[in-house]
């Protein structure tokens, strides 16, 4: 393995000596994402591999080419889990690209993102340094945290060579309910529960449909149902449910508009934007479905205290991602130099200038 | 030893003094020596200088006047909260301003629907959750000190707690930190929302040591309070069965609330202390808590008994009300000022290890013992490998200290050889920055320092602090082949 390492320590000597941009790529399931694709394609399937877990420990180390299926059913065979329940988005998914996309599923409310989860990394630098930050234990205040943002990063600041990442226990139990609620009353339900002591590990509210799911002790999932109340889904058919949330197979997600992902206080009333919306997080993700001026989508995401993703769009002229302030694009600016000083990871994916 | 014996530069100091008091008001900059001689050390009391002057802004704006006018006259900063740490990261700079932000203590917003709380630097930790009680909330992470420490301060160190393995730690409980750059602009990392755009900062910037920018408000997650929580209390003959039966807990799938060991000397100490009733005998003590609603939890202690029956625990106490669970925890909550009263000083370490490593760990601290000829009782977050052996030693004996540093070294470089860290959650400081040198590599250094540079071009912010330099690293490189037995121990060494 350390010579495919090295292999790609070459290429971006090489790439950065010339100032040639590098693609970092695994099974590019998530090309779709972000804003510019540019460059020449670094594979990083030839990294692939669980080098250790640990499962007493909740920890596993794993390299970026490792495909994601592969890693959930190591994890699956000892009874623990990506609890962040990331989006595969095809049968390609790497474990590198889901750390680089950062994107959680439907339990990131209750659980938490992949940058919760993300314990050390391993990656090459813009210069091909090979540099470790983190570890493999749950507690590490050591130097700053480079790791956790990594995740989400888009490949700008390094090539992610391996990850060490927490892995919680499955539930014990889980059940899902289905009740029949406006939109607004569902975001005032979701934020009330919240409040409570209640074991719900996912949401998902559409055309006056809110889905909840249970998870938990089953003496938790067995109170929480009574205090919940609505129509019991039978388990097949929940699976099948929050998977197609989670890949975005459902109904909802299939769309001739542009797909936008607002990431809002949960106490956000309803959005009042044309297109269709379907809520997550307890409120706090809402995806919508509108060919809205992009300008609109934004300020109103800005307005509520959060902002707007253009998901998956055939014209991405408005932008993948909000724009940042000026103080804060100042310091990405100088992060982009530290880590990738001739600027050749993933040119212009994250934003024009990164 | 740094006794605070730097030369004061009074040109410096008038200078600084007088860019101060245009700012603020005459009470709120001190520069006499028995008005800064309370800021000269934090909760690492080893370590202390005095500061050239304290500056105590009451607001954003003031924090941001005075960094651009440390900034302007070249003078390092400090940022200090309630000064509870215990890795010196608040140490003073001789030639700097120590930035109390003390005056900055009020709850701004506690949102009970969206479960958020607004607060300024200065709020204490326990002032957060006294606050979200009414609402059956609180903030989760629970540093020890807790009564004392500042939000702030949690923030710069991304503190932990007894009950982290559960509910996470302050990184995973910070939605939102407004910061105040070097060169006085206001940053905000995070959002009320979940995720930001950009760069996850927040993450960069918690646990930073007050190095890369200055906390001037931030918003914490609150979380429903568990309706009840009961802890068993388990006793083992050998230390390594119990770190074994922590991790079947953990294999049986079950993370539990708070999951704490004690060794004998540990126990001894404590028991002498808080009369908690706990087994003399035992050569180590497991605390096991679950917590939930009642019927969860009933049925977890039911989990949790049998893994601990089968992995080996000769006797078991589970906690039939509140004031019983508090009575077993008290022995492990005052573990620390319990070792105070059995010793002159103590030295807490803050190692991490990978669990299935504790015997080996535990083994190589009693060889340091009889190595140094000081005693090290331990105390043990079980469930996350957070290790903190208390080395006692006496600091009126000008030898014992050093011995100390030299016995503590060792250990911290025995967690990074098994895979761990060299600080869980206390922070670098200026307390294990040599130990940096040997945890990384010259080129994972360099890049810590480029990222410093990304948000503090020339060094201000607590300069010497958390990140060696490389010719620290060459130094302590030839003091570490003399066998961590300093050349010249009178002379201040940071």
């Amino acid at each position: 393995m350390q010579e495919v390492i090295e292999r790609y320590a070459d290429r971006i000597r090489s790439a950065a000596a010339e100032k040639k941009p590098l693609r970092l790529r695994g099974g590019g399931t998530k090309d779709f994402y972000g804003q510019m694709l540019e460059g020449e394609v670094l594979d990083t399937r030839a990294c692939a591999g669980i080098i250790a877990y640990e499962p007493t420990e909740l920890v596993i180390t794993v390299r970026c080419g490792t495909p994601l299926a592969e890693l959930e059913a190591a994890l699956r065979a000892e009874g623990q889990h990506l609890a962040f329940e990331p989006p595969h988005f095809g049968p390609g998914a790497t474990v590198g690209g889901m750390v680089a996309a950062g994107l959680s599923g439907p339990r990131r409310q209750a659980a938490g993102a992949v940058r919760d989860f993300v314990l050390g990394v391993r990656m090459l630098d813009g210069r091909g340094d090979d540099l470790s930050f983190g570890g493999q234990v749950m507690k590490n205040v050591a130097g700053y945290d480079v790791s956790r943002p990594m995740a989400g990063s888009l490949g700008t600041l390094g090539l992610i060579l391996e990850v060490s990442l927490k892995v919680p226990p499955l539930p014990f139990a889980e059940a899902t309910l289905k009740l029949e609620v406006p939109e607004d009353k569902a975001i005032a339900m979701l934020n009330r529960w919240g409040g409570q002591p209640l074991p719900i590990s996912a949401c998902a509210w559409a055309e006056g449909d809110l889905a909840v799911r249970l998870s938990g002790a089953a003496s938790a999932v067995k109170a929480a149902r009574e205090a919940i109340g609505g129509e019991s889904i039978e388990s097949g058919q929940a699976q099948r449910f929050w998977r197609g949330i989670r890949e975005q197979t459902d109904p909802f997600f299939h769309t001739d508009k542009s797909l936008w992902r607002l990431s809002v206080p949960s106490v956000t009333p309803p959005l009042a934007l044309p297109g269709e919306q379907l809520i997550e997080w307890g409120g706090s993700e809402r995806w919508l479905a509108s060919n809205a001026d992009g300008r609109t989508i934004r300020e109103a995401a800005v307005r509520a205290g959060g902002h707007a993703t253009l998901f998956r769009a055939s014209d991405k002229g408005a932008g993948a991602f909000t724009p940042l302030a000026p103080a804060l694009a100042k310091i990405h600016r100088h992060l982009k130099q530290a880590f990738d000083p001739a600027g050749i990871f993933n040119r212009g994916r994250m934003y024009p200038d990164l | 030893m740094n006794n605070g014996f730097r030369l004061l530069d009074p040109v410096r100091q008038a200078a600084a003094v007088q860019a101060l008091r245009a700012i603020l008001p005459a009470e709120a900059v001190l520069y006499e020596q028995e008005d800064t001689k309370p800021y000269e050390c934090d909760g690492l009391s080893a370590y202390r200088e005095l500061p050239m002057v304290v500056a105590m802004p009451a607001n954003e704006e003031q924090v941001g006047r005075v960094l651009r006018a440390c900034r302007e006259l070249k003078v390092p900063v400090v940022a200090r909260g309630a000064g509870t740490g215990l890795s010196g990261g608040a140490l003073p700079h001789g030639k700097g301003v120590l930035l109390s932000l003390a005056k900055m203590k009020s709850i701004l917003a506690l949102d009970p629907v969206a479960r958020t709380a607004r607060v300024q630097p200065g709020v204490r930790n326990s002032a957060i959750s006294e606050a979200a009680a009414p609402y059956g909330l609180y903030y989760a992470p629970d540093p020890s000190s807790q009564i004392a420490c500042t939000i702030g301060g949690n923030v710069a160190e991304n503190a932990g707690g007894v009950h982290c393995l559960k509910y996470g730690l302050t990184v995973h409980n910070v939605l939102r930190v407004r910061a105040c750059t070097i060169e006085g602009e206001m940053v905000e990392f995070g959002n009320e929302a979940l995720d930001a755009p950009g760069l996850d900062l927040l993450a960069l910037v918690t646990g930073s040591e007050g190095m890369l920018a200055v906390a001037t408000e931030i918003t914490v997650k609150l979380v429903p309070k568990p309706e009840t929580a009961r802890v068993i209390l388990a006793a083992f003959d050998d230390v390594e069965k119990a770190g074994n039966a922590a991790a079947a807990v953990i294999a049986a799938g079950i993370i539990p609330a708070g999951l704490e060991m004690m060794d004998q000397p540990a126990t001894r100490a404590v028991e002498e202390y808080v009369h908690a009733g706990y087994d003399l005998a035992a050569a180590a003590l497991l605390l096991c808590e679950s917590d939930g609603t009642a019927e969860e939890v009933e049925e977890e202690i039911a989990r949790m008994t049998a893994v601990l029956k089968r992995s080996g625990a000769y006797d078991f106490r589970i906690s039939q009300n509140e004031a019983e669970r508090l009575k077993f925890w008290s022995g492990r909550k005052a573990a620390f000022p319990a070792v105070g009263r059995i010793s002159p000083d103590y030295y807490c370490m803050d190692g991490t290890i990978p669990r299935k490593r504790l015997g080996e760990v535990l083994r190589f601290i009693a060889a340091m013992e009889t190595k140094y000829g000081l005693r090290c009782p331990n105390v043990f977050h079980a469930g996350d490998g957070n290790l903190h052996p208390l080395i006692l030693y006496d600091a009126n004996d000008p030898e014992q200290l050093p011995r100390t540093e030299a016995f503590a070294g060792e250990v911290l470089e025995k967690c990074i050889e098994v895979g761990g860290t060299i600080t869980g959650e206390h922070g670098v400081g200026i307390e294990k920055i040599n130990q940096m040198c040997v945890q990384f590599r010259p080129n994972e250094l360099a890049l810590f320092r480029a990222v410093k540079r990304a948000f503090d071009e020339n060094g201000l912010l607590n300069p010497d602090k958390n990140i060696p330099t490389l010719r620290r690293c060459a130094e302590f490189g030839r003091m570490h082949v003399k066998g961590g037995q300093l050349p010249h121990p009178e002379l201040p060494r940071f």
